[in-house]
């Protein structure tokens, strides 16, 4: 029977992609990139409404949740899982409300009417079976799709076993919109510096490059030291790099222009969950007065604080910082090697993506048009 | 006199080159001849010396420079109106003919002058006359009018060719060989050199060569490879060497023991410097040897000189280095409380014992090691406090922010402190600082007294030092310049502490 094919086939993918994601998140061995990790979020959410039970928009939304929780506990640290889950169930309620009949301008009050006259919305629970609501949400997440740069679910699938080169063929939209506004940023003899390894501002760097004359510093991040990597591909387009160690960021910073990083996270104050050292390159480039831009595309836009500290940090084996050679002081060492940094909303100067550049203070109002207050907590 | 100098000229020359080839030392006679050129130049600088001893008394810097200035302002005279002084005794209008054979002695005995003043402080005066000097005259008095104003130390000038230039034929009159850049420049820092840790600077040196005592040579290796680390352990490194130098030493007949050793000790310094660029404190100890050796009283006789030097270096070290860290630790051992959580970056020696004294001291606290690539030095430090049985944990320097909320204190320790009161430590030692201050950590620094240093300083760029970039990766790449940078800067504004130890006499 092709049901219950569907919803195996179904389970299979989904329990393929929670191992993967289980596994992935360790940080060595290939590092899969947020956008792809949105990318494959999005057309399994979009599978899963395709392929699903479910009559009306409400036992939706359930089961997406539902699949979202174990997503998001798989591996708590990468966010674009929840965020992409969060982007769904928005799209889910907008197909409703528009189903329903309700204009948009309602939809769309101040956020702060909106909590005072909730009466009114607290009411849907969206039970009403509208027809069409099944393509209607297909559609919206196609558009979604479109948006992260991807159609394909065939090729998608096959790129998650294969290595990442093949996942380069394919179009990514939303850097491509951040790169194009590089031209805008970076002037001509310009020293910029970036830590570790970000593909948004690689391509970035390298989109200014084909026009422009600059020197880029990388400080290669400790321990894996993907500055490494990174600076290989940028010299690769003949761009000028230097690599330094982090503990010579602070020394270097008086000759920098501007400090340029990735992220990955943007949490809901406007600060950043970026890799270690990014604190400490915040706090000297505040020091030198230096710029602070991050390029960070709306999937990585999270509506977590940071205020939780037992989930905000991840920590990996403290085997790259102290090797399992210097075996006769390890046991009476305590060694932390965590993966993420903090940095405050204060240090930073300007947020890129692919909408635009906005202010640190600007994030509050980007998150209530891509999350429904109610989808905060899955 | 000093015509039968300029027409002997070229052959001395000669006898160099000779001597060179063979690998001798400069023979006895062009010694004393040269000697005596200088003796006379002096004299017919004397009068003009008067004048500017007085002003630079007036305008003379801290005490420690005083006494230097009078030997630098000796010597350095000689350099500007060497061609004045040959070109004096020589008829007037015989000057623009004999320009040609006048400028190679002029050269050499600028040269030889110029080398003495060099080795002096940093007081000397700013850039070189040249050889196109024959109106020095004019020049001398408006030099001499600053004596403060420094001259550039020539390893912050690599991009100079002329300096470059100047530098190797200095060597090659010393007998000790360039060592060799590293093929690749990194344009940032192309006015430092940058040395390959893998082509050592004894490659070139013929093996039976006389002019370097062996000790030296083997200090030098352990700098450059990086296996003698940490200032501390440099100075009392180049003190022990000095002493086996003393050891061996023998007056030559004829000589002053005071000035033979001087110069004998020239050579040696510029190898050093060639190895690794000389540290503050290694400075100092060299400044205070030398005023020792001066000061020997030229009736004493060789083996009483001798015992009594090797007393005086001794006493150096113990006072300014053992001694001095006993009263660091004790004043430091009262800023520690118990139930403290101490944040310690790199391997200091001083810092460690402290800690280490602390500990005796039946202090409870805890310890944290920052370390960074790619020295990786915290291992030693933590390597040493667990030994003792502190317990520690141990993170990269990237971690730092992550970590410094639960710290109550960092303790830092210093290459130098500089004059205008910043603090010159291991890269990275900044940013330790501007996160402990972004988080209302005290920091304290903790430095002995024979650390200090005349230069002013504002950023890491201006003069440092570079290490072999291949310690970074571990495949080449053909466009990828990479650095280290092996000193980092604390400005004083974030260092609420400084400890030290006042000494007297200094």
């Amino acid at each position: 029977m092709p049901g219950p094919d569907k919803e195996t086939d179904l389970t299979e993918r989904l329990e393929a992609f929670l191992s993967d994601l289980k596994r992935g998140g360790s940080g060595t061995g290939p590092l899969r990139s947020s956008a792809e990790t949105a990318r494959e979020t999005t057309a399994l959410l979009r599978r899963i409404t395709a392929q699903a039970r479910w009559s009306s928009a409400g036992d939706l939304m359930e089961i997406i949740r539902k699949e979202g929780r174990r997503m998001t506990a798989a591996q708590p640290s990468e966010t674009t899982v929840g965020n992409m889950i969060r982007r769904v169930l928005k799209i889910v309620r907008e197909e409703y409300a528009r189903s329903r009949g309700s204009s948009e301008e309602a939809d769309q009050q101040e956020s702060l009417h909106k909590m005072l006259t909730s009466g009114g919305l607290s009411e849907e629970n969206f039970r009403q079976h509208f027809a069409p609501l099944r393509a209607n949400v297909i559609e919206a997440i196609n558009e979604l799709l479109t948006e992260l740069g991807n159609l394909e679910p065939a090729v998608r699938l096959s790129v998650r076993l294969t290595s990442s080169a093949t996942a380069s063929f394919l179009k990514e939209g939303t850097t491509d919109n951040i790169a194009m506004q590089a031209l805008e940023h970076i002037h001509s003899n310009e020293v910029i510096m970036t830590i570790g390894r970000s593909r948004t501002v690689e391509a970035f760097l390298k989109n200014a490059g084909r026009k422009r004359k600059f020197h880029v510093i990388v400080a290669e991040c400790a321990p894996f030291c993907q500055g490494h990597e990174m600076a290989t591909n940028l010299s690769k387009d003949g761009i000028e790099t230097t690599v330094i160690t982090d503990a010579a960021i602070f020394a270097v910073m008086s000759r920098v222009n501007k400090v340029i990083i990735g992220t990955q996270t943007v949490l809901a104050n406007g600060g950043l969950r970026a890799v270690n050292g990014t604190h400490t390159l915040a706090l000297a480039a505040k020091h030198h007065s230096t710029p602070l831009i991050v390029c960070a595309p709306m999937f990585k836009l999270s509506p977590q604080f940071p205020n939780e500290e037992d989930t905000f940090h991840k920590f990996v084996s403290p085997h790259e910082v102290l090797p399992f050679t210097e075996g006769e002081i390890l046991s009476k060492v305590n060694v932390h090697c965590p993966v993420f940094d903090y940095v405050p909303p204060e240090l930073i100067t300007l947020f890129i993506s692919n909408i635009g550049g906005h202010a640190p203070s600007y994030i509050y109002r980007l998150m209530s048009e891509l999350y429904h207050p109610e989808d905060h907590e899955l | 006199m000093a015509d039968s100098g300029v027409t002997d000229g070229p052959e001395k020359k000669e006898d160099i080159e000779r001597a060179k080839n063979e690998g001798k030392e400069l023979s006895k006679e062009e010694k004393q001849r040269l000697r005596k050129e200088k003796k006379q130049q002096k004299k017919s600088k004397e009068k003009k010396d008067e004048k500017e001893k007085e002003k630079e008394k007036k305008s003379g810097g801290s005490t420690a420079t005083a006494p230097q200035a009078q030997p630098s302002t000796q010597k350095a005279p000689p350099a500007v109106p060497a061609p004045v002084s040959n070109s004096v005794p020589a008829s007037e209008p015989a000057i623009p003919a004999d320009k040609p054979t006048k400028s190679k002695a002029e050269l050499k005995a600028e040269r030889r002058a110029r080398q003495e003043a060099e080795r002096a402080t940093k007081q000397t005066k700013k850039g070189e006359p040249g050889q196109q000097s024959a109106t020095g005259k004019p020049k001398a008095p408006p030099s001499e009018l600053q004596p403060v104003v420094k001259r550039l130390p020539e390893h912050v000038q690599v991009d100079d060719p002329d300096v470059l230039k100047k530098l190797a034929k200095k060597l090659e009159r010393q007998q000790i060989p360039l060592r060799s850049d590293y093929g690749y420049k990194v344009s940032l820092f192309s006015h430092l050199h940058q040395y390959s840790r893998k082509a050592p600077p004894t490659q070139q040196l013929s093996i039976p060569s006389t002019v370097i005592h062996p000790a030296i040579v083997r200090l030098g290796l352990q700098y450059s490879q990086g296996i003698v680390a940490g200032s501390n352990a440099r100075s009392v490194a180049l003190l022990h060497a000095f002493k086996q130098v003393i050891r061996d030493y023998t007056t030559p007949p004829n000589e002053e023991l005071s000035r033979d050793l001087v110069n004998k000790l020239k050579p040696y310094i510029s190898f050093l410097n060639q190895c690794r660029p000389l540290s503050a404190s290694m400075g100092n100890a060299i400044k205070y040897i030398k005023k020792e050796i001066s000061n020997i009283p030229s009736q004493c006789k060789e083996e009483e000189a001798k015992s009594k030097l090797l007393n005086n270096i001794e006493w150096y070290i113990n006072e300014k280095i053992i001694l001095a860290a006993k009263a660091i630790a004790v004043s430091s051992i009262e800023k520690i409380s118990d139930g403290d959580v101490i944040l310690v970056y790199g391997c200091s020696s001083l810092v460690n014992h402290i800690l280490c004294e602390a500990f005796d001291k039946q202090r409870k606290f805890r310890v944290i090691v920052v370390d960074s690539r790619p020295r990786l030095e915290g291992r030693e430090a933590l390597r040493r406090l667990v030994q003792k049985g502190i317990s520690c944990t141990y993170v990269l320097i990237s971690a730092v922010s992550y970590i410094l909320p639960e710290v109550s204190k960092v303790f830092l320790g210093a290459h130098a402190l500089l004059a205008n009161g910043y603090v010159m430590s291991r890269v990275g030692t900044s940013q330790i600082a501007l996160v402990a201050k972004a988080f209302n950590v005290p920091v304290l620094v903790c430095c002995e007294t024979y650390k200090f240093c005349e230069r002013v300083q504002t950023d890491s760029f201006v003069s440092n030092e570079l290490d072999d970039p291949d310690d970074l990766i571990v495949t080449r790449k053909d466009f990828v310049d990479l650095v280290i940078t092996d000193l980092g800067m604390i400005p004083c504004t974030s260092v609420p502490v400084v400890l030290r130890v006042k000494n007297v006499d200094q």
